[in-house]
Order: structure tokens, then sequence, then C-alpha cells
């Protein structure tokens, strides 16, 4: 199995790499049309700005091949944070189109006045799942997870809804769609209970060597 | 139910990991990968890394030593110390920090914020804010590991960072650091109430209570600390330490 981490200049992959391995998971760090149209499977990181994030993918010759292999070709995916969010229709950060895989759009938290909460949500929290699924497999409710977002997912089908996390309101923390996976924490800042969810996403294809 | 973060704030010096009394008097702790290792096994929430030397001594961020934490590090990881430019902190993010924070150049160059939130978004991009008073009584605010008063008032320059990207605030009392006595919870509480953006609050935590205090009275979204993470007792025999408990607070909508 062929797993390519993409780096689009928008951060944070060579230690996603490094616990990728960990895991029995040799996973390839590359910005090439070429690995990502020879990839199995495609880990989707990235931290910063959604139009930035955007502007790097085309700036990249890599939205032809993307479009391809995921909507086409089923490739499975697993975006994280930013990554799951360039899934949606379009975002407020920036005001720009996204990928759309998701039947999504991406919005900036919004609270009443008065209320206190930050913005960025940034900390640990927990996971509602909406439905089973076997990326959450073993994932207990009291188990937390690590987030850093200002903008979060919005789901027109309620069928994509993995699960929701409560931040002034519920919102969506996770997505599946087919060959499609998105989660809005950091699985690899997030402890054992992280790595639970990235070996859960390889064994579901059994893309890992030495299971442990 | 929210989880106030408790994280630990490690300093380094090119001899490996130190910790002092206001910002002086720096006594050896450890090796800092060992540390690291520590924190991790004690599923810590979060820790920053500060080199205390690197900018008075114009040096760059150690890239290789990042890179060996991001390596061990299952949470996130705050870096800071020389950090002079956007490119300074492209490679700290791609050697695996997820936040990097700026001091001194943040001071002198306050479009740096807007820059590199521009280029990371504002979630990476932490001002780290050293507080300090003039022998009027003053509070300001103190660049160069806390050995330049410069004339910023704390709470407006956290406005200001706020306005142009920042995503959170480390804020130091360095009067408070290293003894253990609590929080500076009126200048936090100032702070926080004023900015939007979460303040991660260092300087005086002396026991976990301190640390509940800090979020429930100062308004602090994190407690952070030095001393009460990596020394034991009276003596500060070395200890590297994190409490079992976590801090949770209830959602107030």
């Amino acid at each position: 199995m062929n797993t390519v981490i993409v780096d689009y200049g928008m951060g944070n992959l060579r230690s996603i790499q490094h616990k990728l391995k960990r895991i029995g998971v040799e996973a390839v760090v590359s910005s090439s049309s070429w690995d990502v149209e020879n990839a199995d499977l495609l880990i989707f990181p990235g931290v910063g700005h959604f139009a930035k994030g955007m502007h790097n993918l085309k700036e990249y010759g890599l939205l032809d091949v993307l479009h391809w292999k995921v909507k086409e070709a089923k490739m499975p995916v697993l975006g994280i944070c930013l990554g799951m969010q360039l899934f949606t229709r379009r975002s407020e950060e920036g005001d720009v189109d996204g990928l759309g895989w998701i039947d999504a759009e991406t919005r900036r938290f919004c609270f009443a006045p008065g209320i206190g909460l930050k913005i960025p949500h940034v900390g640990w929290n927990l996971l509602n799942p909406r439905r089973l699924s076997p990326i959450l497999e073993g994932v207990r409710s009291d188990q937390r997870f690590y987030f850093v977002h200002s903008y979060h997912v919005v789901c027109n089908s309620p069928d994509d809804v993995l699960t929701t996390t409560e931040y002034g309101y519920r919102f969506v923390s996770s997505v599946h769609r087919g060959n499609i996976f998105g989660v809005q924490f950091h699985p690899e800042k997030s402890h054992e209970e992280g790595m639970t969810v990235i070996r859960n996403f390889f064994d579901m294809f059994q893309a890992r060597q030495g299971k442990s | 139910m929210m989880f106030p973060r408790v994280i630990p704030v490690l300093l380094l010096r090119r001899d490996g990991l130190v910790k002092g009394i206001h910002f002086k008097n720096h006594k050896y702790v450890g090796d800092p990968m060992n540390a690291v290792r520590i924190f991790n096994a004690k599923n810590v929430d979060e820790l920053f890394l500060l080199d205390i030397t690197a900018t008075t001594e114009c040096r760059s961020p150690d890239i290789d030593f990042v890179q060996r934490v991001a390596d061990e590090a299952y949470m996130p990881f705050g870096v800071g110390g020389g950090i002079r430019s956007v490119a300074d902190m492209q490679r700290l993010i791609r050697a695996g920090a997820e936040k990097v924070s700026i001091n001194t150049a943040a001071v002198e160059n306050p479009d740096l914020i807007r820059q590199a939130s521009d280029v990371f978004g504002r979630q990476s991009v932490v001002v780290s804010v050293d507080v300090g008073h003039s022998w009027r009584g003053r509070a300001s605010v103190y660049t160069h590991s806390g050995t330049r008063r410069v004339n910023l008032d704390p709470v407006a320059w956290t406005q200001k960072a706020e306005e142009l990207g920042a995503g959170e605030i480390l804020l130091t009392s360095i009067e408070r650091d290293g003894i253990r006595r609590g929080y500076a919870l009126d200048l936090v509480r100032a702070v926080a109430d004023a900015v939007q953006i979460p303040i991660i609050a260092c300087g005086g935590a002396g026991r976990f209570e301190d640390l509940e205090a800090v979020v429930k009275e100062g308004h602090a979204s994190a407690a952070a600390a030095g001393s009460l993470f990596v020394f034991n007792g009276p003596h500060r025999a070395v200890l590297v330490q994190y409490p079992d408990r976590r801090l949770s607070v209830p959602l107030s909508s």
C-alpha cells in the first residue's frame, strides 16, 4: 500500500510521517502530482488559512489529480483540521471555494455576545458519535482530543456527520462520506486516543504492516 | 464541560533545561528530551519550549531539536526564542511545532504578527507577553527575556496583538516567576477580559489550586507553569511531574 501525505506547504507533516512509521505505515511526504496519482491512500493534513491552502493546491498543480483520485478512483483520504475543511464547498475564511467533496461549508465560530468563549477553540474536547464507524472503533466518549481552530464545518447532509463536539454550540468534529474521512481534531497530537483513530483508518484498508 | 489546558513551559539554554526565579538565577534542571519523554508519558495537554538565550545571543531557533521533540511528542507544542521572521517560523512549523511564540520580534516589528497569521493562520501564532513593573509601579511589557523594558501597557499591547492576528497570548508575570505563591490574578484577568483570544497564564503556580484559580478567577484559558512541573519541595529538588487530576469547568452557556 502506497500512502502519501500531501504536502501543499501548510505545515506539520514530518511528525505525522514519523508517527505513522511507529504504527507500521511507511508514508511519503510529497507535493508531486505523480506521487498522488500513484497513491493508494492519502493523508491530507494542514494548518493555516483556507484560501492560502486552496491557492497552494492550485499552484502545486494538485487539483486535477486530487479530484480524479478521490472523486473518480475513490481513493481513501483522511483530512485533518484544515485538510478536512478544504473538502467542503466553500469557506468564510478568505471567502473562496473548496474542493467540494463533502456537501458542507466552513464557517467561523460565532457566539452570542457575552457568552465568554474564546476564539480560536484551542484545547482538549470530547467527541459525541452520531453514528457507528470503524474509524471510531475503541474510542470512548470520555476520551479527549486536541482541537485548534477558528472555523468549523457545517454539513448540509446529516448523513455525512460522524461526530459532533460542543463548543458554545454543537459543531461537526468529524465527517465520513464513502472513501472520504475528515477530522477537525489533531489525532497525531492526541496521545494514544488519537493514534487509535489513525490506526483504525489504516486498518479499514488493511494498510498496516506489523500491527501494534 | 471545558478542559482548560495545563501547560509545562520548559526553558532552554545551550546546556539544557533550566529554571530560574524572576527570569534570573537559572538552575540546571536536566536534559530537555528526557523531560519531553516524561511529559509525553504523563499525557500532558501541551508543552511550550522557550529558548531563553537565543534572542540575547542572536541565535536562530534550533530546528534539529524541534524535530526530535516532534518525533517524541504525541501532544501539541509551541516553540519560542530567537524567532525573527516568517522564514524562521516556517522551518519550525515544518519541523513539527504547532505553534510559534514571538516576543521581542513582535514588539520590534508588530507587522510580523500579521504576516505570520496570514501565512500560518492565527492559531499557530502565539505572542508571548512578559510583564514587569517599573520602579514607579506601572505595569510594562519586557523583551529580551525580561531584560529590557519597553513603553507598552500589557493590556493595550495584547489588544494590538489580537488585532494584528495573534491566536493566543502567553502572559507571564516576571515578578511571580519561580516563586510558587500563585498567579498574578489581577493582571491575568485584566488582559483576558480585554481580548477574545485565549490567554495562557504563566508565572507563580505552586500547587494545583493555583491552576484552578487562574482559570476561574483570572479568566485564563490555560494554566502554564515552570517550577511546579520541574521542582519538588522547598529546596527545589529536581522532579519532573504533572498533575493526575484534570482541570475542568462547566461551559458558561
